[in-house]
Order: C-alpha cells, then structure tokens, then sequence
C-alpha cells in the first residue's frame, strides 16, 4: 500500500476550484517530484496533504486524502496536529522566513523532538546538534545557539531541514524548498535533502519548477498543470518518452551543453489564472498538437504502460 | 531577551537618551531612597514655619502647614511612580490578552473587542478616568484601576494590530506545520515578537499616566491626604499661589521633567530599536 495516496481530489476556495481532481501516490522512501508552472497548483497540494487548507480559506470538497492507514482529510485538528511534525513535516518555500527571528536556531529544532518525541532539554539539544552535523552545518554546537540573522540562507534552510527531519517523519514535503537560495547552493541543499531522504529511508515530496532537479533527485514525476495532473511517471520513462506535451515542453526548458546563444527555449504563453481556465484541455491554448477536440473534451487521466497521462493524444510517445 | 543589549547601548550613546536616562535614574533612586534622603518626615506639621520661602533651612521652602516641599516632593515621587507603573502595567497585561486573543482568533470575539476598544477610544484618557473614579469613589487603588482601564484600549489595538501582522509570517506556518497547536503558536512565536513595540508604547504611556495621575490629584479624586502626590500639592498651592508660589511652581517642575524624561527616554527607545514604522500600525 502506498505511503501517501491522493485520489481525485479537489480543493476549493471560495468559489474557485483551484485543484482539480489530482490523483497521485506516493511509495514509503519514494522520492516523487511534482513540477509545474507557477500556478500550477503545486503548493496548494502541498497544503493538502499538510491540512493547512483551512489558513487560506480552502478545503478539499471531493477525493480523498491517505497516509498509510489514515484518511487525512476526516482526521480532527487535534489528531491532524500530533501527525504534523512527526509523520508528515513541512519544508517551505523560504527558510530567510520560516525561522522565529527572535529565537535561537538549536532552539528551534529542539522543541520539535521535545514537543513529538517528549525529549527534556538536554536530549532534545544532543539530538538536534547531531541532526545538524549530518547535514554538514560546520561548529553545530555553536550554530545552535545562533539567531537566524546570523547565518548564511543556505545555513537557514538547513536548519529548517533539521526540524523537518527532528522527529523522524515518514513523509517530507519540500515546497520548493531551494527557490529564495544562490544557485550555487541549490544543489548542494538538493543533494544534501536527497542524501538525508534516502539513508533516513524518508519519502519525499519534492516539489520543484525546475525538471534538471527532477532528472538529478528524483525516483517519480508528477506533472502538474493548471490545477490537474498532466502526467505521472517514472522519471527515466517521463524524460526518454513523454507522452504530454506539457511534459515535452517543460523539457524542452533544460538548458544543454553547447545551446547557442539566444537558443534557450521557453514555453509561449502563461498558466492561464484559475478564475478563467479554458474548457476541454486547459493546456489547449499552449499546445502546438491541439486539435478541435481538445478545445471541447477534457482529456482524462489514463494510465499507460507505466504511469499516466491526461492527452487525448497519446496513443504514441512524443 | 526581546529588546537586545545592544539597543541599550545605543541608546546611551546618543546625548538625549543618556540624559533623559540620568534623569529617570535620578527620580526613581529618589523614590526608592526616600526615607534616606528626605531631610524631614513629610506629614510633620510645623505651623510657626508656614509659607517659608526656599532657603538653607528648607530647600524648597514649606507649604501653608510648615511641611518641607523637598520631603514631600521625593515622596510623592512614590506615588506617582507607583501609580504610573502599577497601572501601566495591568494595562498592558490585560491589553496583550485581549489583543492577542482577538488578532490571533479572529470572528465574532474580535469583533465585540474592537468594539468596545474603538468605543472607549471615542472618550479622552481623563473623562473616561473620571466616570470610572465616580463610580469607585476616590482614592490611590481606585487611581490605579481607572488609569489602567483607561490606557488598555491603546496597548489591546497594538497588539492585535502586530499579532494580525505576524500571524500570516511564514515561520508561524511552518511551526503549524510541524504539529505546533494555538497555545505555542500564540505564546512562544507571536507574543515575543510583538512585544517590543509593546513595551515601547507603555514607556510613552507611563509619562501620560504620571500626568493623568497629577490630574485627578489636583481635583483630590487620587492619593488621600496626608499621603503626599505632585498633583494634590499643586492644587493645595492654588491657594497660596500669590504668596508662596513656589508650593505650586516646585511639584509641577517635577512632573514636568519627569514626564519630559520619560518621553525622551522612550522617543530614544524607539529610534535604538528602529521600530517606528511598527508602533505606526496600532
């Protein structure tokens, strides 16, 4: 049985349905990256699986949520509460914000173990320097009782790592958790994350815009576009056969050794907003293969071979 | 903790908080030290003495019972920190609660809330002060409620205007989403951070409520006789005014400077902290 099982679930706000349908699922100590656009709806799936929803004003109207043997989306606050943290943890988009400024970092890490594992002070303080020095934050134990402003943002993110990772989750949700850092410290916080996820035997839920992640970290792919899975798959079948053009096209984006200049490509067009998706295929507008069909018919997630994809088109690779 | 050593240090650094810090230090040592330093006990009676000019023997002359000014003076400094304070204090207690509860929950509860903040923010400090006096009747207990009633609408906006800030940062949702419930939320995230600008405003709000204090002295609503209190020494030298001014000039400088310190010590604060923009949002 999977880990983490989405099944077609559609998250509302207010009148909006930003979240259509989404289905997809996740092994124990799978590494499952979900790529799209901004606006995709991308953080908002991550929002669902935390149960954090209601902070925005929405919630999941149909679908259901699983974690192992818990239907998420039935689960009270409180018994959503004691499982945030502790089988399912959070990383967030900007670690420049998601520490307490006025707090000590060490501090920070330890009430998590003290609070899930009911560690005292000192335990919890062995548990997180050691938790920092696997993830290579050189003098731990004095970085433990630095404040956030004075470490470095890939310092930060680590540390926002390690209480991810202080109570030994089963799950890992990592919202684009390398966009506000240097490019050069982006793949070593990626490779660090993934190095963690596989001793730690942690899945992960990488979610990412950027497919040269993707082919680097991760086990599965999950293509998001506009509020709907495009496709699902294995990452050596989503990069050697695509069967969306969605896919192809976000592909398409790596840049590659020896690219002239000027020769980088860039997919025409926007995410179209939620208020105004197109009917039949919302990638219709976008698409160079869209036939008269796809203006009218939404394509519905099929599986394939292996994985699924949600084209009318694909009866071949493209 | 919250407001750092260094901000302290820069605080000092700048002529007028060093001053108006010597100053502070001064009256509150003067309080303290009372008994020590008064060169006579403040509620003797010496009648053959009355209305003496300010002089070797009394310092600040005497008022119209042959009581030594000076001695009174550095009692009623007691009084009027002791008022201040006390009353600034539970104001800000009460306040934050208040606040906090209503930023952080939200609906109905902050609705009645800002209510009734926004109501008795519609009356001024005094007149709200006074109906409260005329319903407990006069007195240094009642002083101390009616001043602290009186300033809980400022420090409840302030902080639920930063608690409402600070509840949509991101570190505030990834403590949720790590299995953080509303108690920790609220009690070891929000409250310390919006604390300083807090306590800022309760500085300020000490300077008005030592002078709302000497207000409701002077109509003899606040400390009793022979309890001495700047305000109540003030009006009994109304009397004497053309002929022994200094019973009323004496205990109004004293408020005088002490409010002025205060507010300059506070205005200090606030530039060391750079938390200008902040207090703005209350």
């Amino acid at each position: 049985m999977a880990l983490l099982d989405l099944s077609d679930v559609t998250v509302s706000i207010g009148v909006l349905t930003p979240l259509d349908r989404i289905a997809f699922s996740i092994e124990a100590g799978e590494i499952v990256g979900v790529v799209g656009e901004s606006g995709s709806g991308k953080s908002l799936t991550a929002m669902a699986v935390m149960g954090l929803l209601p902070l925005i004003g929405g919630r999941i109207t149909s679908g259901a949520v699983r974690f192992a043997d818990v239907e998420l989306n039935r689960l009270t606050e409180r018994d959503y509460r004691a499982l945030r943290g502790r089988r399912i943890a959070l990383i967030s988009q900007n670690p420049m914000t998601s520490l307490d400024p006025i707090r000590r970092v060490g501090e920070q890490i330890d009430q998590v173990s003290m609070m899930h594992l009911g560690f005292g002070a000192e335990q919890a303080r062995l548990r997180s320097v050691d938790m920092m020095r696997q993830l290579r934050i050189p003098e731990a134990d004095v970085v433990h009782g630095n404040f956030p402003h004075q470490l470095s943002g890939g310092m930060k993110q680590r540390i926002v790592i390690a209480m991810a990772l202080a109570a030994d989750p089963e799950l890992i949700v990592a919202d684009e958790p390398t966009t506000a850092l240097d490019v050069t410290i982006q793949a070593q916080i990626i490779q660090i994350m993934v190095e963690m996820a596989r001793r730690k035997n942690v899945a992960l839920m990488l979610i990412t815009h950027d497919m040269g992640v993707v082919a680097q970290a991760c086990d599965r792919v999950v293509v998001l576009y506009a509020g709907r899975v495009a496709e699902t798959g294995s990452v050596e079948r989503i990069f050697a056969a695509p069967r969306h053009p969605y896919t192809k096209s976000l592909i398409g984006c790596i840049p590659v050794e020896g690219l002239p200049p000027g020769g980088l490509k860039g997919i025409d067009g926007v995410v179209p907003g939620v208020a105004n998706y197109p009917a039949g295929c919302r990638f219709h507008p976008r698409c160079s293969l869209a036939q008269d069909r796809c203006k009218i018919e939404a394509p519905l997630l099929r599986a394939l071979d292996e994985g699924a994809a949600a084209c009318h088109l694909t009866g071949d690779p493209l | 903790m919250t407001v750092p050593s260094s901000a302290l240090g820069r605080l000092l650094r700048t002529p007028r908080g060093l001053g108006a810090a010597i100053v502070l230090a001064i009256i509150v040592l003067a309080a303290i030290l009372a008994p020590v330093i008064a060169p006579y006990d403040y509620a003797a009676q010496n009648l053959r003495n009355a209305n003496m000019d300010p002089g070797a023997l009394h310092w600040l002359g005497t008022d119209e019972f042959g009581r030594d000014l000076f001695s009174r003076i550095i009692y009623g400094a007691r009084t009027s920190l002791a008022v201040g304070v006390i009353s600034i204090s539970i104001s800000m207690v009460c306040g934050m609660a208040l606040g906090a509860a209503a930023g952080y929950f939200g609906g109905a509860f902050d609705r009645a809330v800002t209510m009734v903040v926004d109501l008795s923010w519609s009356f001024p400090e005094i007149l709200l002060a006074l109906i409260l006096i005329a319903i407990l009747g006069p007195g240094l207990a009642s002083t101390m409620i009616a001043i602290s009633i009186a300033y809980l609408a400022q420090f409840t906006r302030l902080t639920r205007a930063q608690v409402m800030a600070l509840k949509s940062e991101t570190y505030v949702e990834a403590t949720i989403s790590l299995g953080a419930g509303s108690g920790h939320v609220l009690f070891r995230h929000l409250l310390p951070n919006a604390l300083t600008p807090v306590i800022v405003a309760g500085m300020l709000a000490t300077g008005d409520a030592i002078i709302l204090e000497a207000t409701l002295g002077f109509f003899g609503l606040g400390a009793q006789p022979p309890t001495p209190s700047w305000g109540a020494m003030m009006s009994s030298g109304t009397a004497q005014i053309f002929i022994a001014p200094w019973i009323i000039i004496f205990p109004g400088l004293t408020i005088a400077i002490t409010v002025i310190a205060i507010n300059l010590f506070g205005d200090a604060l606030i530039d060391a902290l750079d938390i200008r923009q902040r207090l703005r949002e209350g």
